[in-house]
This record gives C-alpha cells, structure tokens and sequence, in this order.
C-alpha cells in the first residue's frame, strides 16, 4: 500500500564495526532497507543481530566502538554518511528522532521533562519557548498522559514508567519528525502498561503520518506495530515481508523457529495427595520496609515436583516474598514452614542445614556471579561448604553439575565469567544453587533477560533437573507464557495482595478474577488485529477494562 | 527542604563533637612532645627553681587532666579561649588577625583556581584526547608535582627578583588597600592555585567523562544538541556532586595546608602562628588554631554536602 508513497530512507549495503580485543570486527553486515513516508518497518532479532546499531545508523550515529564502514544512508536526498557532522545534528530531533529503551535511564535527572521536551525544539529553532511548553501540554494529552498541564515540571524520578516512556515519545514528537526509532520502546514496562503505551505509539504516529523504524525482540508486539517486518540474525537480513505475509508465511527456518518458539510445556502433573506436607508453606506472611506493608497476609504452598509460579506487575510483592522465605526480610506476622517446620525468621538463626535447603537463582546471572572466579570455585563453593567436599571428590563433582547443566566440563571449568554468553552464565547460577542439594529453588525472573530461543533451553534444563531431583520451585515471573510453559500452579499478586490462586490448568480457564483478566488480555498475540480488538473490547467494558493496571 | 534544616543540624552537633576530639588529640600530642613552655622559654640559662618557678606561675605545674578541664571549662562557660603563654596576648585577639590574612589568600587563590580548574576540567572533558586534553593534563601534573616551595621559588624568580613585577615578600606592616592587597599577595595566591588546580580539574574531567556514556547523554546527542551544550548542561549537572566534594577538600586545604608558602613569602597567616606556637609550646594558641582548622574542614564539608544534596533533584523533589 506504501508503494507510490515517496522514499524517505534508503539504506544500501551497511556496514558496521564494533571494536572489541583491539580489533574492529564487523556486526552489521550488508543489510539493505527502505522506508517510504509513513511507513512502519519492525526489525526484530535476537540480542547481537544488530538491530539498534541499525536503528541508530539510520540517524548517521554509531555509539562509541562502533563505526559504519561501509554503504549508504540516503535520508531524502541527504547522504548520511558524507554530510558534515553539523549537518547530522541538525537533521537529530528536528527530522529524525529516537526514542529509547528505558525512558528512566534516557531522560536526564537533573532536569523536568517539560524543560527536556522544549529543548529539541528550541535548539533547532522550531519553536520559541513559551510554543514548545504549550505543544508539550498538548502531546502528554494526545499521550493520554495524566494531568498533562502538570506532569511535564516534574522530574524523571517522579513519574512512573509507563508515563515516561509515553513522555519520551512525546518529546520525540516535538519538532514533528519524519521519521522515529523506537528502540525496544516497550520492553522494560509491564504488560498492562504496555498496552496503553503500544496504543498512544500507534495513534500518534498514524495522527502525524510519521514513518518509524520499530525494533524489538517481540514477535507479537512488532505484529501489532509494524507495516512490514524484517528479520535480523548476526547482522544480516534473514527475510522482510509485509506483517502479514510474515507471520502467516514465513519462508526461512531461522523466521519459523522464532516464530514456533514458545512450544515448550510442561506436562500436566497428577494433584498433589491430600494431606501431603508441602515442602515450603508461606503462612500469612506480612512484611515490609520501614512502615510500608508490602506484603499483606500471603499464604500458599510449595509442593516437591512442583513448580508455583507468581505472577505479578512489577511492585507487587513478588521478590519480597522471596526475600521472606530466604530469611533476608524478616516478616512482621506470619511464618514459613519448611517441611512442616517454622523457619527461624531471619537467616542469620537458621542452621547451615537449613540454608542448604533453599536456593535462589536469579534474574541477572551478570551480576550474580563473581567475575573473578572460576567456574570451578563457582560451583564448587557451595558443594565445599554445605557439603564438605574436597579435593578430588570436589573436582568430580563440579564435572558431574556441568554435565548436568549440559556445558563440557573439560572445555569449561577453567573459564571466567566474561567467557560465557548470557545463556551459559544464567546455567551456572543453576549449578550453583544445584550443588548445594538443596529441595527447593527460588528461580527469580531467570529467563527475563534472555533472547527466547536460549530462554526455552532454560527452561526445558529446569524442568530435567525438577524430574531428576525431585526439586520444588518458585518461579517469579513477570511473563505469562513463561507461567503457561513451565507451572504447575500460579499465585496472581497485585500490590502486595494474592489476588488468585490455583492450577495452572483453571488460571488460564475463565472465570478469571478481574485483575488475572486483565492481565491475561494484555499478552500480545502474534494477529497483527490484536491490540485494535483488544482496545475496541475494553472501550466495551470487557476484558480487564474495570481494573487498574498497578504500573500506573 | 525540613530534611535538609535537619541534615545540618546533626551535621553541626556532630561538628562539636569532631573539634571536641580534635582539642583532646591536640592536647595529648602536645603533651607527648619533649619539653613544655618553661624550659623553651628560658632554654639554656634555665635552672630547676626557675623552671619550676615559671611553671606555677603560669599554671604548668598541675596534672595534665586539671590543666585540659580548665582550659574546656572556660570555653563552655564563658567563650574564654585564655592567653598566650608566650605573650599574655588572649588567644582570640592573638588568632583573629592572622584568620583575617589566611581567610584572605584562601579566597583569592579560590577567586581564580576554582573558575580555573572548572573552565579546564569541563574543556578537557569536551575535547577528551585532543591535544588541548593532554596539555592541561600534563602541566597540572607538573604542577603539583614539584613541591610548593619549589613552585614558590621558581615563581620568585620569574616573577619578583630582578625587574620583576611582582614584589617576593607580603609586607603587611601597613594595612593594605583592596588592589595594594591583590597586588602584594599576588605570588602566594598564584602558587597555591598551581597547587590545587590539578586535583580539581581531574575531578570535573573524569566527573564529566564518567557520565558520558549515559543513555541520557546518548539521547541528547540524539536529539541533535551541540557537544558543548551536552556536556553543560546534560552532563555537568549531574556531575555536580563529586565536583563540590573536591572544591570543598581543596579550600579546605588552602585554609590549613598552606604554612610553607606563608613561610616562603613571610606572610602572616594562621600556618606560621601554629608552627611557631608549637615551637615554644604555647598550648592554648595551637589549641586554638587547631579549632579553627577543624572547624574549617567541618563546615565546608557540611557545606559540600549540602549543596551536592540541592544539586540533585530525586533527593530534593520527593516522589
């Protein structure tokens, strides 16, 4: 339909180098693209495709290590690459703008947003002053910001980020542009606040015929965005194609497999025998920081060979909960059995026997593991210290955990940290909690930095090792098709509240508690009509439209 | 802003405490040294019975801790810093003159190091491995590393001596107009900005650079606003923080640190009066200079703190 539109952005044979070892090796490797007025063009592909050194190209910007080495960027009728860097500018904010992946760390503290927002117009000359803090009113209400004649004097820090992120887009929009880079502009905010971001996106760029280049991982969200997609993998193009055409037809197999990627799903496990103890029970547990009460009077059960995930917005109590059962947040009420004994409430009283018992794998295996150490002290610190090997029988064991965790022992014992990719470092913050021969794991967010294919392999290693040692987890997820994958019960928070609770089986059955509707209703699915159903339904009063999202 | 008003009332308490301690250690170092004013005073005629006599005379004869506790009981009760041993002179008369000469070099070496070593810490930042980068680099460097009487010394003899401009000793013997004063103390203030000068602009260059690669920074740089503006106003801000910290530490320095350049240019500040009170072990003047320096350090610390506080608005601005 874009076809006798006119050419906007033409790119030809790019090339990019990133410098890494005192070497410049290429990461972008020839990929063409164009974009006509108008137009929407979702790139997606996993991290280290290359999608926003693309994005940020298209600007005639290369971050620092990284530089364009070859080909073309045709900005209507400018040549991005031979322009002058004042010219660049210029064409920055005013023609092309950028919006980033998390508005709290983009917007700059020091300053309120409406002060941010007039300073693209006013440095380029667009507007004057007094014009740019009247347009700004106007595009937080187009934004459906809240009070939007107030919300632009506050600071970054005082707004949520759902709203910052619509406050970003907005100050996108400020010199009225031609063309926008949203970069991964959804991915750090919850679903329900997707929702209503993914939306105001879409209305304005529609309401300014503005062409936007729309990167993400999400299959699903780049459905509801995009005209047309193309697909990255290491720097090289695998295939464009209209949205549709992409999602119904897709003729590579890299495009099939992300495509086919959340196949995996636990089996239905039998009911767990009435009266059996369960191996963790959180009985009315309320606790909180200072005077705050963030848990307010929590009770379910961990059962052995089971999987409980707790589903919940970011705010909700969920890694509070987690600090309770650990012991790092003693609860002011309430208790946590463990094998139908009281814990001690704080880990500093409970025996080495007990804290062997619970272990914890987390979201950012980059920082969970020390950089200094080897995989073999790694994994092998717990198994010396609950365990008491040494030696020899020590050195066995750490093999035998990576041979578990599925990585050669031979080839990576003796690695640091740093010589492993994300999916690696998140297995051995497995191994780790395995060594300690614990009964229960508390798997906290541990596929949420992760690309979806490397993802599902950690899930299908959990499920394995569940089987093969009788574990229970609590799986803290923000995700529900992670939840649909691999629980076999689900606990729903909502500001410190279990707001549902039950199989997985009935959770995803209606009838739903509102708050589970709602949240359920705003997973993004692969039909490019999604969202507009989806909205038309809740302008309805239907699917979750009674409920507040808890991200605003 | 109550959090603040609260902030510096502890800090200030807390202060009290810290020129408490301060007077104790200073008390009991002095104690430690060998000697005490009777036997300076009358050094080589001195006999036991004169020594002795000068002692009960002048107090020294009593313990240690009766000597302490009288001394802090005046000041707790009446503000009473007591008299020089070596002259009779009360102590606040004695130290107020000398402040006033200290205060006063601190804040012309101040008046042009900070505007200085910001101006160059903030172009440094901006043209970052540029050769302007690495020359500012390379003389602050210089600069402090030679010592201060050598810097002092070398400027004497560019400066001052034959047609020099500049005269090489402060004569503060008839009291000075304004521009007399700029003039006379020029080559102190000139020295000392040479040696503070490189510590603060380090400080704003790296506090600058480390804030580069921020997404904020990117997305300036993406909204098409000129480098010089990014790194003011998008950068600086935020930069604040440890910047003042290090302006705080250097005046502080330039109020206590500074007793071989007043030795170099015969200038009559506090760092001369306290090594020559210390020389003679006239106790309550060192203990007053002493006050005086920790007292320093305190407030432009608190001070510091403070505005590093109101530069940052999430600690401002609640929720």
């Amino acid at each position: 339909m874009n076809e006798n539109r006119d050419v906007l952005l033409t790119i030809r044979d790019l090339r990019i180098e990133g410098r890494s070892d005192e070497q410049w090796n290429e990461i972008v490797k020839g990929v063409d693209l164009t974009l006509h007025k108008g137009e929407v063009l979702g790139l997606i592909g996993e991290s280290g495709a290359g999608k926003s050194t693309i994005g940020l190209a298209a600007m005639g910007f290369a971050r620092d290590g990284c530089r364009i080495s070859g080909g073309t960027i045709d900005f209507d009728g400018i040549d991005l690459r031979k322009a002058s860097e004042a010219k660049r500018r210029n064409l920055r904010g005013k023609r092309i703008a950028y919006v980033a992946q998390s508005a709290a760390a983009s917007f700059n503290p020091a300053h309120r947003l409406i002060d941010q927002y007039a300073e693209g117009p006013v440095q380029h000359g667009v507007m004057s002053r007094g014009e740019a803090n009247r347009d700004a009113t106007e595009l937080y209400r187009r934004m459906q910001l809240p009070n939007p004649d107030e919300i632009g004097f506050r600071y970054p820090h005082q707004v949520s980020g759902g709203q910052l992120q619509r406050a970003m887009t907005a100050m996108a929009m400020s010199c009225r542009p031609d063309l926008i880079i949203f970069d991964e502009p959804t991915t750090a905010l919850d679903v329900t606040t997707q929702i209503e971001v993914l939306s105001a996106i879409r209305d304005i760029v529609e309401q300014f015929d503005t062409a936007a280049i729309y990167i993400t991982h999400d299959l699903a969200v780049v459905a509801q965005m995009a005209d047309k997609i193309k697909v990255l993998l290491k720097g090289e193009e695998v295939e464009e194609a209209d949205t549709r055409t992409m999602l119904n037809a897709p003729t590579q197999d890299y495009t099939k497999s992300l495509w086919a990627v959340r196949s995996h799903t636990r089996p239905e496990q039998p009911p767990v025998a009435p009266g059996t103890t369960p191996v963790v029970a959180v009985r009315n547990v309320t606790a909180g920081y200072g005077t705050l009460d963030v848990l307010k009077n929590i009770s379910f059960d961990i059962h052995a060979r089971r999987t409980v995930a707790v589903v919940g917005e970011s705010g909700s109590g969920k890694s509070t909960t987690a600090r309770v059962i650990t012991g790092l947040l003693p609860p002011r009420e309430g208790e946590v059995l463990f094998n139908g004994t009281a814990l001690p409430p704080d880990y500093r009283n409970r025996s080495k026997e007990q804290l062997r018992q619970a272990q914890m794998i987390y979201q950012m295996a980059d920082t969970a593991l020390n950089p200094k150490q080897r995989l073999r002290e790694l994994i092998g610190r717990p198994a010396q210290m609950y365990l008491g090997l040494r030696g020899k029988a020590l050195n066995e064991r750490v093999r035998e955990l990576l041979r578990l965790i599925e990585l050669e022992p031979d080839d990576f014992i003796d690695r640091l940290p740093s010589e492993l990719s994300g999916g690696q470092k998140q297995r051995i913050g497995i191994a780790r909690a395995l060594a300690a021969e614990p009964q229960f794991i508390i798997c906290d967010e541990v596929t949420s930095a992760l690309d979806q294919l490397v993802a599902e392999g950690i899930l299908k290693l959990l499920d394995k090792l569940q089987d093969e040692f009788d574990l229970a987890y609590m799986f803290i997820t923000h995700d529900l098709a992670t939840v649909k994958s691999i629980a076999d019960e689900v606990v729903v928070m909502k500001e410190g509240i279990v707001v549902e609770q039950g199989p997985k089986s009935e959770m995803f059955q209606p009838p739903h508690d509102p708050y589970t509707e709602l949240l359920l209703s705003s997973v993004p699915e692969m039909d490019p009509d999604w969202l507009d159903k989806l909205l038309e339904e809740r302008a309805a009063g239907g699917a979750g439209a009674s409920v507040e999202g808890a991200g605003n | 802003m109550s959090h603040i008003l609260k902030m510096i009332a502890q800090r200030l308490a807390l202060g009290l405490v810290t020129l408490f301690v301060v007077s104790l250690i200073i008390a009991l170092g002095t104690e430690l040294l060998p000697g005490d004013f009777a036997q300076e005073r009358l050094g080589q005629s001195a006999t036991p019975e004169t020594v002795a006599a000068l002692r009960a005379q002048l107090g020294l004869d009593q313990p240690f801790h009766i000597r302490y506790l009288t001394w802090l009981r005046d000041i707790v009760t009446s503000g009473d810093f007591g008299v020089s041993l070596a002259n009779g002179n009360p102590v606040t008369e004695q130290i107020s003159e000398r402040l006033r000469y200290t205060l006063w070099l601190a804040f012309y070496a101040a008046a042009i190091s900070v505007p200085l070593s910001l101006t160059l810490g903030i172009l440094a930042a901006l043209f970052r491995n540029s050769f302007f980068d690495r020359f500012a680099n390379a003389s602050a460097l210089t600069s402090i590393s030679f010592p201060e009487f050598f810097v002092a010394y070398i400027l004497i003899f560019l400066l001052a001596g034959a047609g020099g401009v500049f005269p090489s000793m402060v004569n503060f013997r008839t009291d000075p107009t304004f521009s007399e004063y700029l003039y006379r103390a020029f080559l102190p203030a000139i020295t000392l900005t040479l040696v503070v000068t490189a510590h603060m602009m380090r400080m704003t260059r790296a506090a600058i650079i480390n804030l580069l690669a921020s997404p904020y920074i990117e997305m300036a740089r993406l909204k098409g606003i000129k480098p010089m503006r990014v790194v003011l106003r998008h950068a600086l801000p935020n930069a604040l923080a440890p910047i003042i910290n290090v302006i705080a530490l250097n005046l502080a320095y330039l109020i206590t640190g500074v007793v071989v350049v007043e030795v170099v240019f015969v200038y009559p500040g506090l760092g001369q009066l306290m090594v020559d009170s210390v020389r003679v072990r006239d106790m309550p003047v060192v203990q007053g200079v002493a006050l005086i320096f920790a007292a320093a350090y305190v407030l432009l610390n608190l001070t510091a703190d403070v505005l590093a506080t109101l530069s940052n608005p999430r600690l401002v601005h609640k929720r």
